[in-house]
């Protein structure tokens, strides 16, 4: 493989774009495919289907046979609000493999104490946002209940097609939220995308069992990519 | 985005190879491209090796590593790719190690 090459794909990969690396196993020639590039013939159905299945294998297409490594970027869970529910979900994210981080303004909430070795930033979601931003890979999870620290970071992951959109309230606090969203300018079959009551209908009572529901929702949304939230596919319904 | 290189990152074989590739070593990239079986590592993952041996990552837990380094060496000596195919049924595999019931092809390539 050529090195600049090598250096390409790995600054796709730092960059958190999904690529697949595509080599000619006789000739040995390699190319990078970025998602949703145009490809004509049967290479393009089978790089679509890696990039869905984001497994790699060799294929054969067009009179090649090709080794297809598709590289995905690592899951992120954002949450916003350092409250109950996160405590549990922080440890359980880190076991199911998803690179989590928790930002809360209120400094009495976000603190080391209550949450471990778990990333933390007691910041508003502007803030951070604006340093570290949401894409298709990255799920967001609004559960402080409070407008002013909910409001933008749901609008933000919408604006960025994160592939998963909670948000813990009742449904009549979700009707209220989603009328001030619309206000602001959020396209309505947008707000369609965000789960609301968050979590899976799992009867969950306790914040753990919240978070249980919520971390569900989070995989079947990263699992079913043809669904609503296809990563990559923005706006996608 | 760019995101900070985490631990991880640091041992990340593809990382790893082009940063040993910068320093001016000779580096080969061996690829997983085929599994059957119980095989201890998936399709897609890498082991990267340079012209004096040294490894990082890994192909099949440590089974085959000794054997894939071997080949390496030639690789990148020769330039050439090679696809190397280890298996329970296989003589060399059994001897490296491979007892784990899986077979794997994995093709080694010069980084260049």
């Amino acid at each position: 493989m050529d090195a600049h090459l090598l250096a390409e794909l790995n600054r796709e990969r730092r960059a958190r774009h999904a690529v697949i690396l595509a080599t000619d196993l006789n000739s040995g020639a390699s190319r990078l495919i970025r998602e949703g590039e145009p490809l004509s013939g049967e290479l393009s159905e089978a790089v679509l289907k890696a990039f869905r299945s984001g497994k790699s294998g060799q294929v054969e297409a067009d009179g090649r046979t090709l080794f297809l490594n598709v590289h995905l970027p690592p899951a992120r869970l954002v949450v916003i609000g350092a409250v109950h529910i996160s405590q549990a979900l922080a440890p359980m994210a880190a076991i199911a493999d998803f690179d989590l981080e928790i930002i809360d303004p209120r400094t009495a909430f976000a603190t080391p104490e209550r949450f471990g070795a778990a990333t933390l930033h007691a910041e508003w979601p502007e803030d951070v946002l604006k340093r570290r931003p949401l894409d298709a890979w990255t799920a967001l999870a609004a559960v402080t209940h409070d407008p002013k620290i909910d409001d933008y970071p749901l609008q933000a992951a919408l604006e960025a097609g994160c592939f998963y959109v909670g948000a813990l309230g009742s449904r009549k606090t979700h009707a209220k939220r989603l009328e001030r969203l619309a206000e602001n300018g959020v396209d309505r079959a947008k707000l369609e995308r965000i789960h609301a009551p968050i979590g899976l209908p799992i009867g969950a009572a306790s914040p753990a069992e919240i978070a249980v529901a919520t971390l569900a929702q989070i995989i079947a949304a990263l699992r079913s990519r043809d669904g609503a939230a296809a990563p990559g596919r923005e706006g996608a319904t | 985005m760019e995101t900070a290189a985490t631990g991880n990152d640091i041992r990340d074989p593809l990382t790893l190879a082009e940063s040993w590739h910068g320093e001016g070593r000779k580096v080969a990239l061996a690829t997983v491209v085929e599994t059957w079986g119980s095989a201890p590592r998936p399709v897609g993952s890498h082991l990267v090796i340079d012209a004096e041996g040294n490894f990082d990552g890994s192909v099949s837990g440590g089974c085959v590593e000794g054997a894939v380094v071997t080949e390496a060496l030639d690789v990148i000596e020769s330039g050439t790719p090679r696809m190397l195919e280890f298996g329970v049924a296989d003589e060399t595999a059994w001897q490296v190690g491979l007892s784990c019931g899986g077979r794997i092809r994995v093709y080694v390539e010069r980084l260049g």
